[in-house]
This record gives C-alpha cells, sequence and structure tokens, in this order.
C-alpha cells in the first residue's frame, strides 16, 4: 500500500508567486483537524525549487512519491484524504491523455540527469541537518586530508569547466591561482546571475545553498584562500536570505570559521548585494564592485587569478560550477558526468530547469523534455546564451549542445538560459529588444561598445518601423564585427551575437520588414495589422474581453469585427483566440 | 533624518567595501539616497563625494530621487518580454497616468521596467514591493493596483 510520510511544498521563488506557502498552511492545518481520526505521520517541509515553477505549487508525498501540481488550498482536504489511498487524479501530470503519478515517469523528469539539481525540491534548503543526511559536507571531509594538488587534480580529472558561460577549465584557474605565493588570496562566487531568461543560479542558492558553500570550502582549501565573497544579486531577496542562513549554520557546526571541522583550516564567507547593474556579472567589474567602486571592467592584461580583488589572487567562479565541486570530490572525478542546467522557457510547454548530460540536442530538450511548443505551433529559434547568445534555427536542431559546438554556429551555450520561439515571434524585434537591453546595461566605458550598441538599435528599431533600406544589413554587419573585435569585455566583445545571428539564419525576415514593409511575425506594431478570418471565428468573444482597447466588437456566436483605428496592435486578441481566427496582414 | 543616518552609517566598520551597502541600507530607509547622505558616508570613509555619487548614479538599486511608497517592477526579460510585458506597462500608464521611471504626483507608486527578475516561468511578471504577481494579463492591472490601495 502506498505510503506517506512526508509532504513536500516546493517554496522557490516561482512556487511562493503562485501561492505554496498558503498551500502548505492548508495542509498543516488539515492533518491537525483530521489526527483523532485518521492515523498519519506527515508533516509538510518546505524545500527549494524543484524546477517547474510554471505549474506550481508543487506538492509531493514521500516515500511514495506522488507529485501534484498547481495545488490550491482548497485541495488540502483531497490530498490528506488519500494520503495512503489512490492520488488524487485532477492534480496529476498529465499529457497526451495519460496521467503520471511519479515524478520519474514523468517525460520531463525522465530524460534528465541531475546532479547539481539532485536535491532540490526533496530536502529542506535551511536545514544543515537534511543536507548532511543526503550526503553533504563528506567531499568536504575527504578534500580536508587531501593536498591541494590532490583536490584540483581530481576537479581536472572530472573535467570540470566554468558554467558561467565561458567553459575555462575549473581545474587550471584553481591551480594557476594556488601557484601564487601571495597572500591574501580570495575565492569569489558569482551569484550576479543577470542574463534575461535565466534563473539556475538562482534555483541553486535557494534550494540547495549548502552545496554552492561547501564548492566554495573546497576550493578555498584548493587554492589557499582564507576569505570568500559571494556575490548575489538585488533582486534576489530569497537567495540571500538562504545562503546566509547556511553561512550562519555552517559557523555554528565549526563547517566556517577559524578551525573548519577541527583542520585548523580557516575560512571566512560573506555576501555582498549587488546593486543592479547587468556589467557586475563581468568579472573585474564584479571585483570592483566589491571593492566599493563603480563596477565598470577593466582591461585584462592581467588576469584576476594573478590580481584581482585588492590587487591580490583571486578565484572566481559561477555559482553552479561550485555547486558541482561537492559530488566531484564525493565520488572522485573519474565518476563525474558534465552536465548542464538550463533555464527553458518562452513558447515552451513544460517550463522549468532542466539539467542534462552535455551532448544532448536541443531537440531532445525542447520536444522530449520541454514537450514542444505550446499550441503545437511550429518552431521558429531557440536563443542560447543570454543577450550574448544568438539565435538557432529548425535547421541545426540536431546540434549536440556544448560549450565548443554552439560558439561554432554563432550562438553560445552561456550561463544556460534558453529561450524557445515560434512562429509568432519576430526575430528583427528579439534582435531589437536585445540591443536595447545592452544599450541600458553597457558601462560606457569603451567606444565600440557604447557607440556600437547605440548605432545598432537606431537601425534595428527604424527596420522595425518599416522605415529601413537594404544597406541598412550590411552596416548592422560591420559594426558588429568590429564591437567584436575591439570592445573592452566579454559584454561588448559577444553583445552583436543576436544582431548577427539573426541575419545569418533570417536574414528574409529582414528583407520582408525593409522590403515589403511587413512584419512576417505579426510582432511589430507599426507594419501589423490585425483582421478576424470570419471562417475561422466562432463568435466566443475571447478576444473582446481581452482587448485593452475596446477595438473589437461582435455579436455572441457571431464573426466579430477589428476596429483599426482603435487598435494599437498589441496582439492580446491573437493569444486570447482558441480557433486560430486572428490573421495578421501588412498595413 | 541625520540621526538616522548616521545610525546607518556607523553600523558598517570604515572601510570602503562596505560602501555599496551603506548606500542600499540608506535607499531602503528613505527609498532614496539622500544628498546628506552621500557627505556624511564620503566624511565617514575619508573618500570624494564625487566617487559615491557616480556609484549612486551608477547602480540601478540606487536613486536620489525619492521613490514611491510602492514599488512596481515590470520585469522586461526576455520572455516577459515574449509574452506581453509591455501591454503592462501601457496598462498602468492608462490606469496611474506615469512611464517608467516616474512617481505618481501622490507618492503612492513608482514604475521601473526591469530586467530579467528570474521567474520566467511565471511570465509575464510583475513585482510589486516584495511580492510576485505572476501570468498577468492587461486585465489584472487594476484589479493588483486595488491590492495596493488604489481606489
Amino acid at each position: 500500500m502506498a505510503k506517506t510520510e512526508k509532504i513536500i511544498v516546493c517554496c522557490g521563488t516561482g512556487c511562493i508567486a503562485n501561492g505554496s506557502l498558503e498551500v502548505a498552511d492548508a495542509l498543516e492545518k488539515e492533518i491537525k483537524r483530521q489526527k483523532r481520526k485518521v492515523k498519519i505521520v506527515a508533516h509538510v517541509e518546505r524545500s527549494g525549487c524543484s524546477g517547474e515553477c510554471a505549474r506550481g505549487p508543487i506538492v509531493r508525498l514521500l516515500p511514495r512519491d506522488t507529485v501534484y501540481y498547481k495545488v490550491k488550498t482548497t485541495d488540502a482536504k483531497d490530498i490528506i484524504d488519500s494520503l495512503e489511498g489512490e492520488p488524487v487524479k485532477r492534480l496529476l501530470h498529465r499529457q497526451d491523455g495519460k496521467f503520471f503519478e511519479h515524478m520519474h515517469e514523468n517525460p520531463f523528469h525522465h530524460k534528465q540527469h541531475k546532479l547539481v539539481l539532485a536535491s532540490m525540491g526533496i530536502i529542506d534548503p535551511e536545514s544543515i541537518d537534511a543536507y548532511i543526511e543526503a550526503g553533504g559536507y563528506v567531499g568536504l571531509k575527504k578534500a580536508l586530508k587531501m593536498k591541494p594538488e590532490d583536490i584540483i587534480k581530481q576537479v581536472e580529472i572530472s573535467g570540470l569547466r566554468g558554467k558561467g558561460g565561458a567553459g575555462f577549465p575549473t581545474a587550471i584557474k584553481w591551480r594557476t591561482a594556488a601557484g601564487y605565493d601571495n597572500f591574501p588570496k580570495y575565492i569569489v562566487c558569482n551569484g550576479d546571475e543577470g542574463d534575461p531568461g535565466a534563473f539556475m543560479d538562482r534555483s541553486t542558492m535557494e534550494g540547495c545553498p549548502h552545496s554552492v558553500i561547501e564548492g566554495m570550502i573546497i576550493g578555498a582549501l584548493a587554492i589557499g584562500a582564507e576569505k570568500g565573497y559571494l556575490y548575489i544579486r538585488d533582486e534576489y531577496a530569497l537567495a540571500r536570505q538562504r545562503i546566509q542562513k547556511a553561512i550562519d549554520d555552517c559557523k555554528r557546526k565549526k563547517i566556517l570559521g577559524k578551525n573548519i571541522l577541527g583542520s585548523g583550516k580557516k575560512l571566512e564567507l560573506e555576501i555582498v548585494r549587488g546593486g543592479g547593474a547587468f556589467v557586475c556579472g563581468e568579472s573585474t567589474a564584479l571585483m570592483a564592485s566589491i571593492e566599493g567602486r563603480v563596477g565598470e571592467p577593466r582591461a585584462k592584461y592581467i588576469r584576476s587569478v594573478q590580481r584581482g580583488l585588492w590587487d591580490q589572487p583571486t578565484v572566481l567562479n559561477n555559482v553552479e560550477t561550485l555547486a558541482s565541486i561537492p559530488v566531484i570530490l564525493k565520488d572522485g572525478g573519474k565518476k563525474y558526468t558534465k552536465t548542464k542546467v538550463f533555464a527553458m522557457v518562452g513558447k515552451v510547454k513544460s517550463t522549468g530547469l532542466v539539467e542534462v548530460p552535455m551532448g544532448t540536442t536541443l531537440r531532445t530538450l525542447i520536444y522530449d523534455i520541454g514537450g514542444g511548443i505550446i499550441g503545437d505551433r511550429p518552431f521558429k529559434a531557440v536563443q542560447t546564451g543570454g543577450p550574448s547568445g544568438g539565435c538557432i534555427p529548425e535547421k541545426l536542431l540536431d546540434l549536440p549542445v556544448d560549450f565548443d559546438t554552439l560558439s561554432e554556429h554563432g550562438a553560445m551555450m552561456g550561463s544556460g538560459g534558453m529561450i524557445v520561439m515560434d512562429d509568432r515571434s519576430c526575430m528583427v524585434e528579439v534582435a531589437r529588444y536585445y540591443v536595447d537591453f545592452l544599450c541600458e546595461e553597457s558601462c560606457g566605458k569603451c567606444t565600440p561598445c557604447r557607440e556600437g550598441l547605440r548605432q545598432m538599435r537606431e537601425i534595428l528599431t527604424r527596420i522595425c518601423e518599416g522605415k529601413g533600406e537594404m544597406e541598412d544589413i550590411e552596416m548592422l554587419k560591420r559594426i558588429g564585427n568590429m564591437m567584436q573585435d575591439a570592445s573592452l569585455c566579454a559584454l561588448g566583445k559577444s553583445a552583436s551575437n543576436p544582431v548577427l545571428s539573426t541575419i545569418k539564419y533570417f536574414r528574409s525576415e529582414y528583407v520582408a520588414h525593409i522590403k515589403e514593409h511587413r512584419c512576417p511575425a505579426g510582432v511589430c506594431p507599426k507594419l501589423t495589422k490585425f483582421v478576424v478570418n470570419k471562417d475561422k471565428c466562432r463568435g466566443c468573444c475571447a478576444c473582446s474581453r481581452a482587448c485593452p482597447t475596446d477595438a473589437i466588437k461582435g455579436k455572441p456566436k457571431l464573426p466579430h469585427k477589428i476596429n483599426t483605428k482603435k487598435c494599437i496592435s498589441c496582439g492580446s486578441c491573437r493569444e486570447a483566440c482558441r480557433f486560430d481566427a486572428i490573421e495578421t496582414k501588412g498595413r | 533624518m541625520e540621526k538616522q543616518l548616521k545610525k546607518i552609517i556607523s553600523a558598517y566598520p570604515k572601510d570602503r567595501h562596505y560602501a555599496l551597502a551603506v548606500l542600499q541600507d540608506m535607499q531602503s530607509k528613505f527609498n532614496y539616497v539622500p544628498e546628506e547622505g552621500l557627505k556624511m558616508l564620503a566624511e565617514y570613509l575619508e573618500i570624494p563625494e564625487s566617487q559615491l555619487y557616480s556609484m549612486a548614479t551608477f547602480y540601478k538599486a540606487l536613486s536620489l530621487k525619492p521613490k514611491g511608497k510602492h514599488i512596481i517592477k515590470i520585469c522586461n526579460g526576455t520572455a516577459c518580454h515574449l509574452r506581453g510585458s509591455m501591454n503592462l506597462v501601457s496598462g498602468l500608464k492608462r490606469e496611474l497616468g506615469i512611464d517608467p521611471d516616474e512617481t505618481t504626483a501622490d507618492g503612492k507608486f513608482s514604475i521601473e521596467l526591469v530586467n530579467c527578475l528570474g521567474a520566467c516561468a511565471l511570465a509575464p511578471v510583475m513585482l510589486v514591493d516584495e511580492k510576485y504577481h505572476n501570468r498577468l494579463t492587461l486585465e489584472d492591472v487594476p484589479r493588483v493596483l486595488k491590492e495596493y490601495g488604489r481606489k
């Protein structure tokens, strides 16, 4: 018979926004209320993110392993009633007419390989004992008995590369820093996750903060640092709170402090709250920010492993990289499978965090794990690597995802943001959006990035408004190439990727905007007119309810009509229509 | 105000490394960084005031002008952008009569258009103070504003 000892309610940012705290309270109340009648050994534990943020709040029963999605407070009674019996069917995952009770059967999880995400959504992120019980700090204990070089050797064997985007081998970075006889040295965790569409690091810090801390302690032992900083984004309040709790608990247990687990080794960790500047995710800008200055990058003639924070040797690793370290030390570098966590979002059915072995194809990610495109619309592109990445078209969907293959095709794996776009996404507008974003975030120190972005923004805006000329495409390419060659830091060097890759793979859309004054995706407002297809319209009134300007009129069950004078081309009606009756035309 | 500023500053050691943290504390206390605060912190850390001024204008989390009681952050990350975050901006403009980076005359609301809030699965997202409002459509805007005391 199915047994329930524990009820786990996901309390990541996503689920909290969906009301998981209220659900947890309702479950607790219901357990109390029923206690006299039913024997239940269940308690509610708050856990971190399990990655399926779009379908929260998520409630998981263990050890029977039943997962419920989109739970409401009103479902509490039914859940508690059925702890030992048949699952509540309406709350189970449903795909292609089948119900999935257990998490591992669900196609979203089935093809994943979870290392960094392994304990997320299972253990209580605010409990150090839960982390230790799940095998935490075993890697650290092993590392404490090893020589620094032996620790680095294990990391080298594992083949771990920096998961923040650049893919630099972690072992080489550590060995270089360890080689300098210049103290003090620092270890810094880069938690300034700024790429739009990426939330792997937020979830890791919220869901398993101890894995990051353990990774940092091991790194500090390897390079000989006694002070470390975690630079965390201003917007990530919950992540900061959970990391702080983890640091305090470690101090209490003597895992951090002046005598780590009786080994005589020292390490102090401190959180630095970011100031809301995208460029601070760049290594030298981040260090300037920690020092209490304006976060501008510097030229890297001398690398920061030699002279970083306060001109001392500094190792900077990304959150996910550090979170991968404990398992490498625990099981040995040989056993380590290289994985990467992606935040798959956009127009894909199952959005959320996905961890797969390196080399998995984009098709597997989007179709097998993600379940395909919302509404089964045609796939157009996937944007990887944040604003510095590129857009990959359908013909390249069978590319294996790793550091090198994607760069060869003008995109990059980057930190792991993955935005899926369908035929209703305009690639020129997407390029304009990224350039606009980077234009705001460019620190302005070097001319190629500052001025190049502004010029590109002007040209792209012109094209989106139907005022472009064919020479503009060549001009964009020239500016983009110049920026790649001449910018000071990686932000500027890669800033033109979205423009260059969309020109390379979606040139026809640029041409349609310029020559035909038409936006093929029906997005650019100045080039798009919305009309109702009378044969398809069933008169359900969904569009007229969605219209913000009351531009749609029509009687129920009769075809509706759009008043083009009132219409602001926002596309709300097209999103609302379930019969595909809203079509777009050029103006 | 001077007393409060002194209290904020003296909570930190005399080290430039804490400059950003002090400024952020001022921001959360007063909803902006007062000129007085920049002066006092510059004296305390013995650094030119101009350097603190450049920090206050560089970091988006800091503002030299007072902000509204409730701060509405509309996420314009890629996922939210694709799912219609700009529609929310126009909806708020219709309701409150202000654009992003502006504050209503009664000092109640400020609107900010921000980069990804890391809640892409819930797009489009609007963060009011510390609370996430997710999967919003234009129709939801008046309802959300009502929660914060708008009639």
